[in-house]
């Protein structure tokens, strides 16, 4: 093989094909309201750890359902569950009894 | 596949072409890189067809390389090409055909800007003046080499000696055409078939015994994209594109890919060396070897019974050997690197992954 | 009551037309109402179901059409001439009728955007690629043969809010039309998985809200913020389709074995004749200026004539109902004022 300094790279594009999502769908039996979400942004507006990580339970919820499990559970990852987002959601989301359930849904990846 | 769907968006794209009587100007890159395809384009037109095709050895390249690659500002390839068009004028044509898409492309978007900024138009009359004493007149008509193609591609077919068909299996050749993004992208009522679904070269290798591969990519970029080529740390990311094109077509097992473009054709040809060289990967039937890419020229001059050698064909990176002998072209293999008067041009060395002969 | 007595023509068969035919007669005019297509009830008797609630849209039909007894109506008829006498139209009918019409009540409603436009999407080029009209159709008469889809996409906005179509505006029904389809397809097969493509999901109506909810939770639509960007067909005959997940931030490709489009609605195409006819006046969008969006949003600039229904802009089925009853009453007050 020869290195020309440059190679073919991956693409980030989300691929819903490959995308398994039996996790998702295993998350949305035990916490049917993680599908309940509109995208508003308010928990990430009002949320302690945004701004100074990379935390955002809306792309959470998003990357999930599309399958970017990796990049979803990092976020999570830095959450201090301190429960405003729970109070600003529109939809209602009990969001910390979510991020609870992210956390044991997938937590053996 | 719907297919009279197609054709429906097919009519609604018609540009007219002038049947004769074209100042011919070449491409810079493609005289580099397949300098026997200009050349058959030449030869088919006026030996063959018997048409007037004139060209001036004093005409240059347009500069559309250095004004995609943002060295040199678009006034700049507006006098050239006005310079172009004084020689058109003076040799007494007013039809004026391009080779290279990417000029295509420039042409009509100068002639586009003149027509909606007169004053830009203006200011360019007096450009030319002032650097060489010239004036010029807009061509009549403006159509890209590949269009002229079309227009004769029943010519082609009736005198056609070896048609796009395998010989093997008495099946039509599968075609991947791939249209240059200056072609029809940027105006898509100056082209012959539209963005979407174009017919320039569909048409012509229908008309040829071809059938024609559409996949799913078909619509996506060589991958060229000037600096994202130019520039080595951006080379990568013209590689994937080509990549990205190459595994979707690969499942439809083309026998040959056909552009209009120079630079779609160096690249969707080179990078199945590089891919091939960096990754062990090669593409089409014949394992070890490429998908065959041609231009339209080219492939007439084949089913048209030229010699590929004298045409160039040597010049491409993945062999075409496999391709001739689907279409049961008579070849001499020792012939391939000899040039005029059979000299030796010297044998490229040959990749690991992927063979040139 | 001898104002009663007035002849009004109302032009086209739809529901709007419809509804505006059984007021007028209620309350004791003569009213002819003329269709050019060969059944009354406009696009709504190509439609299976209506959202938000899921009402059948034949008995609906049915119903209007019961309470148009004495009006006088013609199908596959068509307005061959209009000549204006003083405050009355002298009305020329292709089936030889010639009426004397105090007033003319214009309820031509509009055309779904035709979908092949949109060339990067392949209508009627991908036999899987099929608009939203052609899935009602399917529902009413059954789904083809064979067809299992395992992933079914929705695309909003065709021909919609796309000023390369011509069409700046939003077509209103779109939205809730994925929603309520999307819903009923899932319904249909349940281990299939159906995504929604919209731009903003415009769910304004009462009930329509609660509709979006229940896609996400009862029927667990995946809705992805993008618009399709481009369709094509794999080997297999599968389509590969492409959009941003604007939420995400990342390009997204998908394989569906069938995709819905939207159509939007556009202007009636094939009431430009009566448009020239009549010189009525029509905004940027193509459809009917009336005097003004608010308070005469039923009114033409001329004496006589009156809009009702999608002819003057998109509009939901309970909203074209409304304006031609409204139109009724606005003819009703010129009619009056008239002696």
């Amino acid at each position: 093989m020869i290195d020309f300094g440059y190679t073919v790279s991956p693409s980030s594009a989300i691929e819903i094909d490959d995308a398994g999502l039996a996790s998702f769908r295993q998350l949305c039996r035990i916490e049917p309201d993680a599908i309940k979400c509109i995208s508003c942004g308010s928990c990430a507006a009002s949320c302690t750890a945004a701004g100074f990580s990379i935390m955002n339970l809306r792309k959470t919820i998003l990357l999930l359902s599309r399958g970017k499990d990796r990049e979803a559970i990092d976020m999570v990852a830095t959450c201090m569950l301190c429960g405003k987002c729970y109070i600003v959601c529109p939809r209602g989301i009990n969001t910390r009894h979510l991020i609870l359930s992210i956390c044991k849904t997938y937590r053996k990846e | 596949m719907i297919y009279e769907g197609k054709k429906r968006i097919w009519s609604e794209f018609q540009k007219e072409i002038p049947d004769d009587g074209y100042f011919y100007a070449r491409s810079c890159i493609r005289q580099n890189f397949n300098p026997g395809a200009e050349q058959a384009f030449l030869d088919i037109v006026r030996n063959r067809f018997g048409k007037d095709f004139y060209e001036n050895p004093l005409h240059t390249t347009c500069g559309g390389i250095a004004y995609h690659s943002d060295t040199t500002p678009e006034e700049t390839s507006m006098t050239i090409i006005a310079r172009q068009f004084s020689l058109m004028q003076e040799a007494g044509y007013e039809n004026f055909v391009v080779s290279c898409v990417t000029s295509f492309g420039l042409h009509t978007e100068i002639l586009q800007t003149w027509e909606e900024f007169p004053e830009v138009e203006a200011k360019i009359h007096q450009m030319l003046w002032d650097a060489c004493r010239r004036e010029f007149v807009k061509p009549r008509f403006l159509v890209h080499a590949s269009d002229i193609m079309f227009k004769y591609r029943y010519l082609v077919s009736e005198n056609a000696v070896r048609p796009l068909i395998n010989i093997k299996t008495g099946k039509p050749l599968r075609v991947v055409e791939h249209i240059g993004c200056h072609y029809s992208k940027m105006f898509p009522s100056k082209s012959v078939g539209g963005a979407e679904y174009p017919y320039v070269l569909s048409g012509l290798v229908e008309a040829l015994g071809g059938e024609i591969v559409d996949y799913p990519e078909r619509r996506h970029c060589c991958g060229f994209g000037f600096r994202q080529y130019l520039v080595r740390a951006n080379r990568g990311y013209s590689l994937s594109n080509t990549y990205k094109k190459f595994e979707s077509m690969q499942p439809f097992m083309p026998d040959m890919i056909i552009t209009n473009c120079p630079g779609c054709n160096y690249f969707l040809d080179r990078w199945q060396y590089v891919i091939a060289e960096t990754t062990g990967k090669t593409y089409g039937d014949t394992p070890g070897y490429g998908i065959p890419v041609l231009s339209y020229e080219e492939v007439a001059a084949l089913v048209l019974g030229y010699d590929p050698w004298d045409i160039g064909l040597q010049m491409h990176q993945v062999a075409v050997e496999p391709l001739l002998d689907k279409m049961g072209v008579e070849y001499d293999r020792a012939a391939k690197y000899r040039g005029k008067g059979g000299k030796d041009l010297g044998k490229p060395e040959s990749p690991v992954n992927i063979k040139c002969y | 009551m001898e104002n009663l007595k007035k002849n009004i023509i109302i032009i086209g068969g739809g529901p709007g037309g419809m509804e505006a035919a059984s007021c007028l007669n209620t309350i004791g005019y003569t009213v002819f109402l003329v269709e050019k297509g060969p059944v009354l009830g406009g696009h709504l008797a190509k439609w299976d179901r209506l959202f938000p609630e899921g009402n059948e849209a034949a008995p609906l039909i049915e119903k209007m059409r019961s309470r148009m007894e004495g009006v006088k109506w013609f199908v596959n008829t068509e307005v061959l001439s209009v000549n204006r006498l003083g405050s009355k139209y002298t009305v020329i009918l292709s089936n030889g009728l010639t009426i004397n019409a105090d007033a003319l009540l214009i309820a031509t409603g509009f055309s779904l955007f035709p979908a092949e436009k949109k060339e990067e999407y392949g209508y009627g080029i991908y036999d899987r690629v099929i608009t939203s009209a052609d899935l009602e159709r399917m529902f009413r008469e059954g789904m083809p043969e064979g067809l299992v889809p395992k992933k079914i996409g929705f695309v909003h906005c065709v021909g919609s809010r796309d000023e390369k179509a011509g069409n700046r505006y939003c077509s209103k029904v779109c939205c809730a039309t994925s929603v309520k389809q999307a819903c009923e397809i899932k319904a249909m097969f349940p281990d299939a998985d159906v995504f929604c493509f919209y731009m903003d999901l415009r769910m304004f109506g009462r009930g329509y809200e609660d509709m979006y909810l229940e896609a996400q939770k009862d029927y667990g639509v995946f809705f992805v913020r993008g618009r399709v960007s481009e369709v094509a067909e794999k080997k297999d005959g599968r389509l590969l389709v492409k959009a941003e997940d604007t939420l995400a931030g990342k390009p997204l490709r998908i394989t569906l074995d069938l995709l819905v489009l939207l159509s939007g609605m556009v202007r009636n195409t094939s009431a430009s004749a009566i448009t020239k006819m009549l010189s009525l006046s029509v905004r940027e969008d193509g459809f009917f200026k009336t005097s003004d969006m608010i308070y005469n949003d039923q009114r033409s600039a001329q004496d006589g004539i009156f809009y009702a229904g999608a002819c003057t802009g998109p509009k939901t089925l309970p909203e074209t109902l409304a304006d031609a009853r409204a139109a009724a009453l606005e003819a009703d007050f010129y009619l009056r004022q008239d002696d």
